[in-house]
């Protein structure tokens, strides 16, 4: 059976054959950096269209049904428009921060791309602090927001960037912790370890009430941390009109859109890869047939089906939930999700030193 | 109460009353400076208990102007109108914002639409008119503006 | 709070018209803001995110409507008030026509007189689920909005065929409806309450038993009875602070005293209980369509007037019970065919007058729902 790194190996030995080293490991970054700019903005579109049917459907209403078949080509007509038209620039606006904000937030999103394994060997890089590297870098998302809302000289972006920061760096605690869980119980931080080791079923079977637990703050926590209604404070647009991205217009706009929609797709696929095995199918014990069978459906589709499963459940509360207020989302933290974090690490750590799971 | 005990309440409290009874409601016709003691009898006083002020509005009669409130309490559910003349170069009545906090905002439209100054208002500007429309009072009846307004 | 205060601090120094020393963040929500429905314009002093003040600009919509009505004879003026309460625009015409009858001294006839309680009560149940959907998008979830588009589009069709017209409908006139009620109204309005009573716990399965709703709700916005009735409240937010109110029950007018129904009261006086009055008055005004729609008597849908209409000399004033409230209609006649001064006392007026008060101390996202409960609409408002 054919698999990606058979791929990868063949192209790395055609280049090899007819360039030096140097020139090889060039091209090879060219066409990894050139994959990630194209799942970018693919991720978006797909994202974007996704979103407004998932809300249609559930508001009773068709949604995009013109651009092509079904409306699919919805989302690629907006970019078109996006790009032609004019980013302004508000003339108080601190203009360097002010263009720097979206591109701040892309880069972090693409980053964030680089230790996800998307299917079986299809991983661009896997570093063996592969959670800690996502928590660590997913926190600087917040640069940009803070950057975004305070240079563009406009009430309502500060509100935003501010309601933003408390947030974030908040529910970064949660989220943390909720992955260390499985850090825990698998003694290892590289996402290519944590997958094998769900190889006899996944985490959340596995792993007791505690994985179950961790899960949930994980999935409130990562909808917080991307600015997810109920949590979208940030840009609250029957408050503060748009957040911090009030000023923003055309293209730049686009990339803070797209980033947001990126960052939950990273977001999913790490509690995909936590907790549901990422690319790994399902398996179960001992029952070797059935996992055989289940090995037969590409691990690719094993991985996308389960992060968009979780991107659809994080729509689900957009598109039911009314938003909270800036004191009782802290409060959610603070007092309740923190403490029963903190405490489920306590418990796996002894489910995991005991040896109780499977 | 009934406008006949209502009448002769007001009767003892203000001698100089004159009544219209045309309507659907006690009228009564008092001066502007009786006012302000007379509005707190009607507050306050148990048997009137006059606690919600449903109407409060100015009519320009050319010669004069006539503030109307419109009374009612929701305790006895009987209803009364007062109405005040005024002055219609110089008017000015004492306001009713501290005993009914609703006068607050009436007042402040009376103020723009008809030019009454409400002595002791706590904030008495342009609530509805933007900027520039001070002393110009478009509910008057010699008001004129050429450009947005359509004579039939 | 402490570290935002500070930073907000910095950014004020840039903006002229603020407090130098205070710490105070001065905020214009509107003229155009998604919470304000329209063009309200509020002045907000903000403490890092707690409100110190607010203070609202009106006129962005002024038309005039008392100094228009002046010359326009008594048939005319009367569409002009479907433009201000755009949401109630029955029972603005109802309060306009019934005052005009009152000065003729005319008798309505039983059948119109139903008919007007029907519509006016189909229009409350419209207005209610309007103002329902557009107060959960204010509190940030956008369904509810669609879902009670729903029912309301089937009101709005039954609106269509009999008055032909679906928002300013212009159904009532002096003397009682201006054309009889389309063959299919009955039939209509009875599919109508088949769908509402099926749908209605749809609506608290959403929304009312949501818990990051009910805590939104709950607690905020308090308004003490006698601050309602002291502020001029009427409607739903005076009765949700337990002062009752309703014109329907204490000044009759039409057929409202030959049906039965509650008056709605809640005591907690919060954004909740206000929320909860609105909801269960939609409730009763089914309850008053359903005594009704199989009872409309036959006759006339008019009574005869004379084609230009003179009111005597004298003054009449004639209150209804809006969606928002209490409706005043103040006609000051000289004898002519147009009025002498006319008023209208408009229910979101006094009850826009008590946001500043139940919001202070409050934060940005309490206000929008304040906001929502009052249930403003500016038109209304402005006049």
């Amino acid at each position: 059976m054919w698999s990606f790194s058979n791929i990868a190996n063949l192209v790395h030995e055609v280049l090899a054959e007819h360039f030096n080293p140097a020139i090889t490991l060039a091209i090879e970054m060219v066409i990894a950096g050139v994959s990630v700019i194209g799942l970018f903005a693919i991720l978006g579109l797909v994202l974007v269209i996704m979103e407004r049917k998932v809300s249609a459907w559930m508001q009773i209403r068709l949604g995009p049904n013109r651009v092509g078949p079904k409306g699919m080509l919805q989302s690629l007509a907006d970019t078109l428009k996006l790009i032609v038209k004019e980013g302004m620039t508000p003339n108080g606006a601190d203009k360097l921060l002010f263009n720097l904000a979206p591109f701040i937030a892309m880069i972090v999103a693409m980053l964030l791309m680089a230790p996800i394994a998307f299917a079986k060997d299809l991983q661009m890089w896997d570093l063996n602090i592969g959670i800690l590297y996502v928590s660590a870098l997913s926190s600087v998302t917040v640069i940009s927001i803070l950057m975004a809302g305070w240079s563009s000289n406009n009430k309502f972006s500060l509100l935003g960037a501010m309601r933003s920061g408390a947030q974030i760096v908040s529910y970064e605690l949660s989220a943390g912790l909720s992955a260390l869980a499985i850090v825990v119980l698998t003694g290892s931080l590289q996402i290519s370890e944590i997958i094998t080791s769900q190889a006899n079923g996944w985490w959340i079977f596995k792993g007791h009430i505690p994985a179950i637990i961790a899960f949930v703050t994980f999935i409130i926590a990562v909808t917080a941390e991307t600015n997810r209604a109920p949590f979208d404070l940030a840009e609250a647009e029957s408050e503060l009109t748009a957040g911090f991205h009030t000023e923003y217009s055309g293209m730049k706009f686009a990339l803070f859109f797209l980033a947001e929609y990126v960052n939950v797709f990273i977001m999913c696929s790490i509690a995909a890869t936590l907790f549901f095995g990422g690319w790994m199918p399902l398996h179960i014990g001992n029952w070797h047939k059935f996992n055989h069978v289940m090995d037969f459906i590409p691990s690719s589709i094993w991985f996308f089906g389960k992060t968009f499963f979780l991107i659809f459940v994080i729509m689900w509360f957009r598109w039911t939930f009314p938003r909270l207020r800036i004191d009782q989302l802290l409060d959610l933290e603070w007092k309740y999700l923190l403490p029963i974090t903190m405490f489920n690490l306590l418990l796996v750590t002894a489910v995991a030193i005991l040896g109780w799971h499977f | 109460m009934l406008n006949e005990a209502l009448k002769q309440k007001v009767s003892e409290l203000l001698p100089t009353t004159a009544f219209d009874e045309g309507g659907e409601w006690l009228n009564i016709n008092i001066e502007a400076t009786d006012w302000p003691a007379f509005a707190q009898h009607l507050r306050n006083d148990g048997s009137l208990f006059f606690d919600y002020l449903f109407c409060l509005t100015c009519v320009d009669w050319k010669t004069h102007l006539t503030m109307v409130y419109h009374l009612s309490s929701t305790k006895h559910r009987h209803n009364m109108v007062i109405k005040i003349k005024l002055d219609r170069d110089k008017p000015e009545i004492e306001t009713a914002s501290g005993i009914w906090r609703t006068a607050e905002f009436h007042e402040r439209e009376v103020f723009e639409m008809f030019g009454v100054n409400f002595i002791n208002h706590p904030d008495l500007r342009l609530l509805i008119l933007p900027d520039g429309w001070e002393g110009k009072n478009p509910l008057r009846k010699d008001f004129e503006d050429p450009v947005n307004m359509i004579k039939l | 709070m402490y570290r935002e205060t500070e930073i907000l601090t910095r950014a004020n120094q840039s903006t002229a018209h603020e407090s130098e020393d205070s710490g105070d963040l001065v905020i214009n929500v509107g003229p155009q803001h998604p919470a304000t429905h329209g063009v309200l314009h509020l002045v907000i002093t903000l403490n890092g995110e707690t409100i110190k003040n607010v203070e609202p600009h009106l006129g962005y919509i002024h038309r005039s409507i008392e100094k228009m009505c002046e010359s326009l004879t008594y048939r005319q003026f009367i569409y002009v008030t479907s433009r201000m309460d755009y949401l109630s625009a029955h029972i603005n015409n109802q309060a306009c026509a019934l005052c005009v009858e009152k000065g003729l001294q005319v008798e309505v006839p039983q059948r119109a007189q139903v008919i007007r309680v029907l519509m006016a009560e189909l229009t409350r149940i419209a207005s209610h689920e309007l103002w329902w959907g557009a107060m959960a998008m204010d509190l940030g979830a956008f369904t509810p909005f669609f879902h009670a588009f729903r029912e309301r589009e089937t009101i709005n069709d039954i609106m269509e065929e009999t008055c032909g017209a679906r928002l300013t409908m212009n159904y009532m006139v002096p003397g009682g409806v201006m054309m009889d009620i389309h063959p299919h109204f009955q039939q209509r309005v009875k599919d109508f309450i088949q769908l509402y009573r099926k749908k209605i716990h749809e609506y608290d399965e959403l929304v009312t038993g949501n818990i990051i709703f009910q805590n939104r709700m709950k607690g905020v916005g308090i308004l003490s009875a006698e601050d309602a009735i002291s502020y001029g409240c009427s409607g739903p937010v005076a009765r949700g602070s337990g002062a009752s109110c309703d014109t329907r029950k204490y000044y009759p007018y039409d057929a409202y005293n030959k049906v039965q129904f509650d008056e709605v009261l809640e005591t907690g006086g919060d954004s909740f209980a206000r929320y909860l009055v609105r909801v269960r008055e939609m409730q009763q005004s089914i309850n008053i369509i359903e005594q009704l729609i199989d009872n409309i008597p036959e006759g006339d849908f008019q009574a005869k007037t004379k084609a230009v209409l003179k009111l005597p000399k004298g003054e009449f004033y004639q209150r209804a019970e809006t969606a928002r409230g209490e409706l005043g209609v103040y006609i000051i006649s000289e004898g002519g065919t147009t009025p002498y001064r006319i008023k209208f006392r408009s229910p979101g007026f006094s009850n826009l007058s008590v946001l500043g008060h139940i919001a202070r101390g409050c934060k940005i996202g309490d206000l929008i729902a304040m906001m929502g409960t009052l249930d403003l609409v500016i038109p209304d408002i402005d006049r």
